[in-house]
């Protein structure tokens, strides 16, 4: 399935709001979300879908950037005539609090003294994150949505709307995603938050404006993004194919497994807040929906569920999105949940497109049917 | 899609189900038959199928189903949280079924079940005649392909019911073409029963 049509130029916003109360009790003021809209939303409002962006993601989910050659992150997804239909759907799509691409994070300049956060930034919850995306939504005059998607920490955020706002949402699609993370995501996450620790630049979170953590950084990327492909994705894309014959240099990148971790680590931290890593790293971790918080039981709630797991994701393997199906059933709550055959590891909610589309295509026409905002 | 294109042990099925009740059907397939029971009855369905194709069939219908197998996939759900819980044409593939076919009477107020009838009379011809293993139309597979791993007549399901204290509360037995009244557990392919607890 190729898919000609795109949404051309799109463009990042900015919503500024006076002050954000936190799950902790702190203030974070004032508060700015960057954020893109595609397509029109209705008379009646109705058909706007929020989508949310995983870890290391931005509000450019769509469309080109002026003068960009690759487009926004779930661009395959997202445009006209594509799972999430711009010719229908109006798509809205926020960078988290305390990220580094236009919201308010560590790397933002603290109003009290002018300097950038850094580790003055306060903690922030997956709670929080969605909290300033309801303001959004409230400024947006959007009562209730049709659907919030999105996959990995973006399903977190899906899941977390549903806990703080069943009533203003319609519809969730969870993918590849957990109601906690297990022990040993927080393991990984931790080595990611230690690399970029232990790297001297860090200097407690006090490196703007001078050498930044690059190093730590980029090995945080590297681990990270091993746990984002399967044992299989990487046999198939590198084999143990060698990069080039002639060696300078004992620990040179020989594999092109090892080339591309570096690549990935290098290009990354041109694009990425080292605190920001930390922040929203422990953010996820933190992040505890099981048991009888997700959906408390004296709580009526009334959300459509499409639940989205991959066979070879490792990371956030199909038991736990079996696990939210469980609450689900229990709760008796309308839901769909599908096991894709994918060997692309946990990326595969970014790379298995086509399945994807069929199954949020048809869920949203379904769920579209009969609704009124 | 319409009602004729239902086999006739979907038709059946189809007819006993009341309007607007709640209905979960275990190993739903494409989801020809939860689709037509939503339109035409206004049930509110929800399916459990293993096949990842057929989910993606029963997705484009519009339906709800859980990508899981029957063994593990009613644990959850609250005491007659259905008034049918349907289980048909795949009883006979089914590992723990005594497991199963309890966790279908709790959850379900009704069970409908239905499957090949083993004692078929050319099942009974060929076994008895030929000296081979049956392949009939309600039981097409050859001993190396079949995934049935249970063969039971009907007899043998009356027969649990009552061993199990189940309440039989119809049961329907079906020909090729039409249902079958006379000497059913010689003369019927497949038998469909509506059980509870």
């Amino acid at each position: 399935m190729t898919k000609e049509k795109t949404l051309g130029i799109t463009k990042t916003e900015y919503f500024k709001f006076d002050e954000l109360k936190l799950e902790s009790g702190l203030v974070l003021a004032p508060v700015t979300l960057a954020y893109e809209t595609y397509g029109r939303l209705n008379e009646d409002k109705s058909n706007a879908v929020l989508v949310e962006h995983a870890f290391s993601g931005d509000a450019h989910a769509a469309g080109f950037h002026e003068g960009d050659k690759d487009p926004g992150w779930w661009d395959s997804l997202i445009g006209p005539g594509k799972g999430i239909d711009t010719d229908k759907y109006f798509v809205i799509c926020a960078n988290v609090i305390s990220g580094c691409k236009g919201s308010t994070g560590p790397s933002s300049v603290n109003p009290k003294t002018g300097q950038p956060f850094g580790l003055d930034f306060p903690i922030v919850t997956i709670a929080d994150i969605v909290k300033a995306q309801k303001y959004l939504i409230d400024y947006l005059g959007i009562k209730k949505l049709l659907c919030v998607t999105g996959g990995s920490m973006g399903g977190m955020q899906v899941l977390q709307w549903v806990t703080s706002y069943p009533k203003h949402i319609h519809s969730a699609i969870p993918i590849a995603t957990a109601l906690k993370h297990s022990p040993q995501q927080i393991a990984f996450d931790e080595v990611g938050r230690q690399a970029v620790m232990a790297d001297p630049s860090w200097n407690e979170g006090n490196y703007y404006g001078k050498q930044k953590p690059e190093r730590g950084l980029a090995v945080a990327r590297m681990i990270g993004h091993i746990t984002y492909m399967s044992d299989k994705s990487m046999e198939e894309k590198f084999g143990r194919k060698l990069k080039d014959k002639d060696q300078q240099f004992k620990f040179t990148a020989d594999f092109e497994v090892e080339g591309y971790l570096r690549h990935r680590g290098d290009s990354f931290v041109k694009r990425f807040d080292a605190n920001s890593y930390l922040y929203i790293t422990k953010a996820m971790d933190r992040f505890d929906l099981s048991g009888d918080k997700f959906i408390p039981k004296d709580k009526h709630v009334d959300v459509k569920f499409l639940v989205i797991a991959f066979k070879s994701d490792w990371l956030y393997p199909a038991y736990q999105s079996q696990d939210i199906v469980r609450l689900l059933k229990a709760r008796g709550l309308d839901a769909t949940y599908c096991e894709v055959n994918s060997t692309y590891g946990h990326d595969a909610f970014l790379l298995e497109i086509d399945e994807q589309t069929h199954l949020i295509k048809h869920f949203l026409t379904r769920v579209s049917k009969n609704y009124e905002a | 899609m319409k009602l004729d294109s239902l086999r006739l042990d979907e038709k059946i099925i189809y007819n006993i189900i009341e309007p607007n009740s709640k209905v979960l059907d275990l190993g739903c397939g494409d989801g020809e038959l939860l689709y037509l029971l939503t339109d035409g009855k206004k049930v509110k369905a929800q399916g459990i199928e293993l096949s990842e194709e057929a989910i993606y069939k029963c997705v484009e219908k519009g339906l709800s189903v859980f990508h899981t197998d029957i063994d593990s996939g009613l644990s959850e759900y609250p005491n007659a949280a259905f008034d049918y819980v349907i289980l048909n044409q795949s009883m006979q593939e089914v590992k723990k079924i005594e497991y199963v076919l309890e966790e279908a009477l709790r959850v379900g107020k009704k069970v409908i079940v239905g499957f090949p009838n083993f004692a078929y009379i050319r099942a009974r011809l060929q076994l008895f005649f030929g000296g081979k293993s049956p392949v009939t139309k309600s039981l097409p597979h050859y001993w190396y392909d079949t995934p049935n791993i249970r063969f039971l007549s009907a007899s043998d399901f009356k027969d649990y019911c009552n061993r199990k204290g189940v309440k039989i509360l119809a049961a329907r037995y079906l020909g090729k073409r039409k249902e079958i009244f006379f000497w059913p557990n010689l003369f019927a392919s497949s038998a469909i029963f509506i059980i509870t607890k």
